[in-house]
């Protein structure tokens, strides 16, 4: 009797052991195979779904890929995930990823190329409590630095390095966590900071002081876009190989970007519907943090200056590849040693893509971009 | 009576700890103590630890305002459901590779030699270094018309913790037998496969036991640091660095998935307990843990 029991109770934990096996096997979906006469296309972002990306999911969400033949599957970044190798080991077509980033990946030999520059500014800034006295980048000389490090770190040491700071020994530097709770503890005296994101984090916080949210007027911003410091950030990289040799290929890449551009004219247009999309593909950011990003990110790319959304700005690109070459970081090192190849970006496809959208009727400067006034609410909620 | 005292000391001991978070924070220092410019003593603000009043409060409400979010208890439950079945895939993995490798190594001492080493020193790979690889090159494997699919990888990753102390723990245990036993069974006649079987097998059990219970925590572990890693979406891991963000404006949130990787903890505990009271007449002579 006691022997059956024991036995029956293994039987059982073993069961219970390959069901939850098993139920790992079955809880994923079929990957979707092809509908119809559409192209699979794989697109690498560099992070997890959030407002940053929005127009892509926008037009996987109004249908515009599809329009252009295209099935598109977006790929979400882990925290070591390097988009552009995907890139380079074929198991994405496309990524996003921030131009200096990938500007040292080149130079270690990927071949990609910068297709559509789709941010034209930078979303990147130094923030401080204003009794800090912080309001230019001379002013962080002998300060508690915050910096994320890992390529993010570049404009700061740029900014600081063109203002005849020491940044070995003139500034305490401290490594800065993807949250912003060492700022506000006041272990760092100016963090990184997003306009986008962590700026938000900020404003989303209750002040122990006065038992509200802070505000934007409890902070000073060194913009580094104001500085002349700024380098370009999410670009489309493609396959610069295929793009040489696959004639397919090229015409896809037109294809995709004036899809992609449909989707963030899409963004500008319906900011608040942009948000949920994003949402509804699985984002568990706030709703007002949510829409916060759309409307931040979306004063990074409008109004377009350089002749239309992903039009590269010579001079802009010319500044970052500088930036990449003159600047060392805290280990010393400069991102690249020599100019990058001609590969490294191209406006050919982008052009083609835009003279489409412009015979369409579409309208790719947004001159008239006016931005929303988000409010946000404790914890982004 | 004794199964009645062991839930009475567990429920305990984690009221204890909740005491002892309470306790701390209220007469810690906020900041922190600090000697020589080292934080020894955590800061004790609603930031850095909050009240544990706001992190099952906030369990109770919805992730995010948005129409038809779930409550923020129901999500952790599902992402922990689902980081349970994958890690239980990489332990199955882990359990059968690593016995098949324990007696291999049993049968052929060349084998034990040319392996063991191996065996060691797989485990000094960086998680951090694998993980990209594994997804990297899994991405490009086809079986015919049927992908790999991510939540492979991380199966993969924690099969690759979890195989370790199964192959080291079974390997002792199969050699665990006494001298007199095996050449008994030498002087029947038997085969090698009836020794394995009628007394290597149950005498390794004492050795297994333990070895199933780290490779169980292994694979909880390298399923929620994969997770992190390679950003598969539906676990606890990815939660974590999700709402992450959230760590100002939200302190209770980001305890949530913690908590559910507290509780992944302990089923995949209980799960191979359970395995352990079905084996108990193997049991003899183990000094109980």
């Amino acid at each position: 009797m006691k022997h059956s029991r024991r036995i029956v109770l293994g039987i059982v934990s073993i069961a219970a052991a390959s069901a939850l096996a098993l139920s790992g096997c079955s809880s994923t979906p079929k990957a979707a195979t092809s509908a119809g006469a559409l192209t699979p296309v794989t697109l690498q972002l560099q992070w997890l779904a959030q407002a940053q990306f929005a127009g892509y999911y926008a037009a996987v969400a109004q249908g515009y890929y599809k329009a252009e033949g295209l099935d598109v599957t977006i790929k979400e970044a882990g925290a070591d995930t390097v988009p552009i190798k995907s890139v380079a080991a074929g198991e994405a077509d496309y990524a996003i990823s921030w131009v200096p980033k990938v500007l040292g990946s080149i130079e270690q030999g990927v071949n990609v190329t910068d297709v559509a520059q789709i941010f034209e500014r930078s979303g990147t800034t130094q923030i401080s409590f204003k009794n800090k006295g912080i309001v230019k980048p001379a002013d962080l000389k002998g300060k508690k630095v915050g910096s994320w490090g890992y390529g993010n770190e570049w404009e700061l040491f740029a900014g600081m390095q063109g203002a005849g700071i020491n940044t070995t020994s003139g500034i305490s530097l401290v490594q800065q966590a993807f949250d912003m709770k060492g700022f506000l503890a006041g272990d760092i005296d100016a963090a990184q900071a997003m306009t986008y994101n962590e700026y938000a984090q900020v404003l989303e916080t209750v002040n122990p002081a006065t038992g509200t949210l802070y505000t934007a007027g409890d902070l000073n911003v060194i913009n580094w876009n104001d500085d002349g410091t700024a380098m370009l950030q999410d670009a489309i990289w493609a396959d610069a190989g295929k793009l040489a040799s696959d004639s397919g290929y090229q015409s896809q890449t037109v294809k995709f970007i004036k899809a992609s551009i449909k989707g963030w004219i899409y963004v500008r247009d319906n900011a608040a519907k942009s948000a949920d999309i994003v949402t509804a593909a699985g984002s568990t950011l706030g709703t007002s943090h949510q829409l916060w990003m759309t409307n931040e990110v979306n004063k990074l790319i409008w109004p377009s200056t350089s002749g239309g959304i992903g039009m590269i700005n010579t001079s802009t690109w010319a500044n970052t590849v500088k930036i990449a070459m003159s600047t060392k970081n805290d280990t010393g090192s400069t991102i690249i040693t020599a100019t990058p190849p001609k590969t490294a970006y191209s406006n050919t496809y982008v052009k083609k893509a835009l003279a489409e959208l412009a015979t369409e009727g579409v309208d790719i400067t947004g001159s008239s971009f006016t931005p929303l006034t988000v409010t946000l609410k404790e914890g982004g909620k | 009576m004794t199964r009645f005292r062991g839930i009475l000391l567990g429920t305990l001991g984690i009221v204890l700890l909740g005491v002892l978070w309470e306790g701390y924070k209220a007469i810690g220092p906020s900041n922190g103590v600090v000697l020589n410019g080292l934080t020894v003593l955590p800061r004790t603000n609603d930031l850095a630890m909050p009240h544990l009043a706001t992190m099952f409060t906030r369990l109770f409400e919805p992730v995010t305002s948005a129409a038809g979010s779930p409550a923020l208890w129901s999500a952790v439950t599902q992402a922990a459901g689902f980081s349970l079945s994958v890690a239980a895939v990489g332990w199955l993995i882990g359990v059968v590779v690593g016995m098949l490798l324990a007696v291999l190594m049993q049968r052929f001492r060349t084998a034990e030699s040319a392996l063991l080493p191996w065996v060691v020193l797989s485990q000094t790979v960086p998680l951090i270094a694998l993980a990209p690889l594994v997804a990297g090159i899994g991405s490009q494997v086809r079986f015919g018309e049927a992908r790999w699919q991510d939540w492979m990888s991380v199966a993969l990753i924690a099969s690759y913790l979890a195989f370790f102390p199964v192959s080291v723990g079974a390997l002792r245990g199969l050699e665990s037998p006494d001298r007199e036993h095996v050449e008994l069974m030498r002087t029947y006649a038997v085969g090698w496969w009836k020794t394995l079987l009628t007394l290597r097998l149950p005498a390794s059990i004492p050795y297994l036991l333990p070895a199933l219970r780290l490779a169980a925590a292994n694979a909880v572990i390298g399923t929620v640091v994969a997770e992190v890693s390679i950003g598969l979406r539906g676990g606890v891991g990815r939660m974590m660095i999700e709402y992450a963000s959230a760590a100002s404006g939200d302190p209770g949130k980001p305890w949530a998935p913690i908590f559910g990787a507290v509780v992944i903890g302990l089923l995949a505990a209980a799960l191979v307990a359970a395995i352990g009271l079905a084996l108990r007449k193997y049991r003899r002579g183990e000094v109980p843990a």
